[in-house]
C-alpha cells in the first residue's frame, strides 16, 4: 500500500493532528438519501471550518459527485488509488464552494467486489490523519460493498425514511454494525402535514422502533430536489430551512449542544404547497 | 347494514398506526429468527420448566416461531411420555421462578395419563404482541399502558392437545 500524500490544497492540515472521525452514513434500503445526506451534511461541516472529505463507496453507482456538482472534476477513482494507479492527491477532487471539502470517487465501470477491505480500511485510516471528517456514503444493500464502507469507519449515520420498509432495513443494518459504535439516525423525507393526519410514521413512531439517538429531521420539500438538479448542497443555502436542519445536524456532529429536531407541521411555504398536493 | 354503522362508528385506525404495528410485528420475528441462539436458550429453559411437571421426549421436542395476522405466536410441538408420580397424589408446589401454571395445562395433564405418550402443543403468544393487537379501542388502550419493561415480564401459556390447538 502506498503512503498517501499530504493534499496540496490548503485545507489540508500541515502537521499530524489527531486522527479525524470516520463516519459511515447507511441505511440498508436504497433510495433514501444517503448520497444527499452525504454531501449536504458534509458540505454543513466544511462550512463550518472543518477539513471535511467524501468517500463515494458506492462502486459501480457512482453519485456523490454529481449530486456536489463535480462530475466534470473527477478524474481518478477511489480504485485508481487503491490499486496505485494514481496518488491520493490526483484522486481528491477539490469542492467548487468550500477549500476545506474534497471529495473521492467512486469507480463507475468497475464492481464492488474488486475492493479489497483491507485496503479501504488502511485508505480511510490514512485519510483520518488528514481531515477532522471522513464521510463515507455507503452503497445499498448489506453485502461486500457494505461491508468495504463500514470497513474503515468508526461512527454511523442512519438514514431513514418514514417508511415501513426503511425502518425495517434501518433495523437490520443497525444489528450489523458494531456494539459499541451507537449509531446515530437522521430522520429523511418526512412530511409534516401527513404525519399529522394520521398517513405518514412520525419521528417518534420511528424512533420508538429503532430506539437511536437522533441527530436530525429532513422534510420531504421540493428544495432538496431543486438543489439535487443544480448540484449544489442545500446546506449552503441560508434561506433554506433543510439547509438550516443540515447545518444543525453539522453542529450536532461537531460536538455542540443543538436542540432537539422539530420539523414544524407548517413549516414553511413549500411544506404546506407539499401538504396541499400530498396523499402518496 | 350492522357493517356500515359499525364502520360509521369505528373507523379504521390511521395508516400510520396500522404500519407501526406491522412493523413492531415484523421486526418482532426478524429478531427471533436472527437470534438462534437465544431461540434455543428458550428452548432449553422451556423443556426444563416443563419436564419438572411431566416426562418428556427432549429429543422430539420442537419449538419455533410463526407470524400471524396480528401476532407472532411461538409452537412447541413436546411429546410427553409420562407423569411425574407426585402429579398423581397433590397439585404441586409451584417454584418460585415458575409462573403458575394456566387452567388448560391440568386438563392437558389429565388426558396424558390416559393416553401417554400425547403430544401437547403450547401456544405461547408473545404478551406485547397480544397487547398491541389493534382490534379495538379497548387494546389500544392496553397497549400505551404496557412498557417495554413490562412486556418482557410476563408469559401467558396455553397447553392443549393438538386437536385443541
Amino acid at each position: 500500500m502506498q503512503a498517501f500524500d499530504q493534499p496540496s490544497g490548503a485545507g489540508a492540515p500541515q502537521t499530524a493532528p489527531p486522527l479525524g472521525r470516520a463516519i459511515v452514513v447507511t441505511s440498508g434500503k436504497g433510495g433514501v438519501g444517503k448520497t444527499t445526506t452525504t454531501a449536504n451534511v458534509g458540505a454543513a461541516l466544511a462550512a463550518r471550518g472543518a477539513n471535511v472529505v467524501l468517500v463515494d463507496a458506492d462502486v459501480g453507482l457512482r453519485n456523490l459527485d454529481i449530486v456536489l456538482g463535480l462530475e466534470s472534476r473527477v478524474k481518478f477513482h477511489l480504485l485508481d488509488v487503491l490499486e496505485e494507479k494514481a496518488t491520493l492527491d490526483e484522486a481528491l477532487v477539490r469542492d467548487k464552494r468550500s477549500e476545506t471539502l474534497y471529495l473521492l470517487a467512486a469507480a463507475q465501470t468497475r464492481e464492488k467486489e474488486d475492493v479489497d477491505t483491507g485496503q479501504m480500511k488502511a485508505l480511510i485510516e490514512s485519510l483520518r490523519a488528514r481531515f477532522d471528517y471522513v464521510l463515507i456514503d455507503c452503497p445499498a444493500g448489506i453485502e461486500m460493498g457494505f461491508k468495504n464502507a463500514v470497513a474503515g469507519a468508526g461512527h454511523a449515520i442512519v438514514v431513514c425514511t418514514p417508511e415501513v420498509s426503511a425502518v425495517r432495513d434501518a433495523d437490520r443494518v443497525v444489528g450489523l454494525l458494531p456494539n459499541d459504535w451507537r449509531p446515530q439516525l437522521i430522520i429523511n423525507r418526512l412530511r409534516p402535514g401527513l404525519v399529522k393526519r394520521g398517513k405518514m410514521l412520525s419521528v417518534d413512531d420511528v424512533n420508538g422502533i429503532l430506539r437511536l439517538p437522533l441527530l436530525g429531521v429532513i422534510a420531504d420539500e421540493p428544495g432538496v430536489i431543486v438543489a439535487t438538479n443544480r448540484g449544489e448542497p442545500l446546506a449552503l443555502d441560508m434561506g433554506s430551512e433543510t439547509g438550516a436542519a443540515y447545518r444543525a445536524i453539522a453542529a450536532k456532529l461537531a460536538g455542540e449542544d443543538v436542540a432537539a429536531p422539530t420539523v414544524r407541521p407548517s413549516g414553511g411555504f413549500f411544506s404546506k404547497l407539499g401538504s396541499l398536493f400530498g396523499g402518496r | 347494514m350492522l357493517d356500515f354503522f359499525n364502520r360509521l362508528f369505528n373507523p379504521a385506525p390511521p395508516s400510520s398506526a396500522t404500519a407501526k404495528e406491522r412493523l413492531r410485528l415484523v421486526l418482532l420475528s426478524d429478531h427471533l429468527s436472527l437470534a438462534p441462539d437465544v431461540v434455543e436458550a428458550l428452548k432449553r429453559d422451556l423443556l426444563q420448566v416443563i419436564s419438572r411437571y411431566v416426562e418428556i421426549d427432549q429429543a422430539h421436542a420442537d419449538v419455533t416461531f410463526e407470524h400471524r395476522e396480528g401476532e407472532v405466536a411461538m409452537l412447541a410441538s413436546i411429546p410427553i411420555t409420562g407423569v411425574r408420580p407426585r402429579l398423581r397424589e397433590e397439585p404441586p408446589e409451584p417454584p418460585a421462578a415458575v409462573p403458575p401454571p394456566a387452567p388448560p395445562l391440568e386438563a392437558a395433564l389429565t388426558t396424558a395419563t390416559v393416553h401417554a405418550p400425547l403430544e401437547a402443543h403450547a401456544v405461547a403468544t408473545e404478551p406485547a404482541v397480544k397487547a398491541a393487537t389493534p382490534a379495538g379501542p379497548q387494546r389500544r388502550r392496553r397497549r400505551r399502558k404496557a412498557s417495554a419493561a413490562k412486556r418482557a415480564a410476563q408469559a401467558t401459556v396455553q397447553l392443549g392437545t393438538p386437536a385443541q390447538a
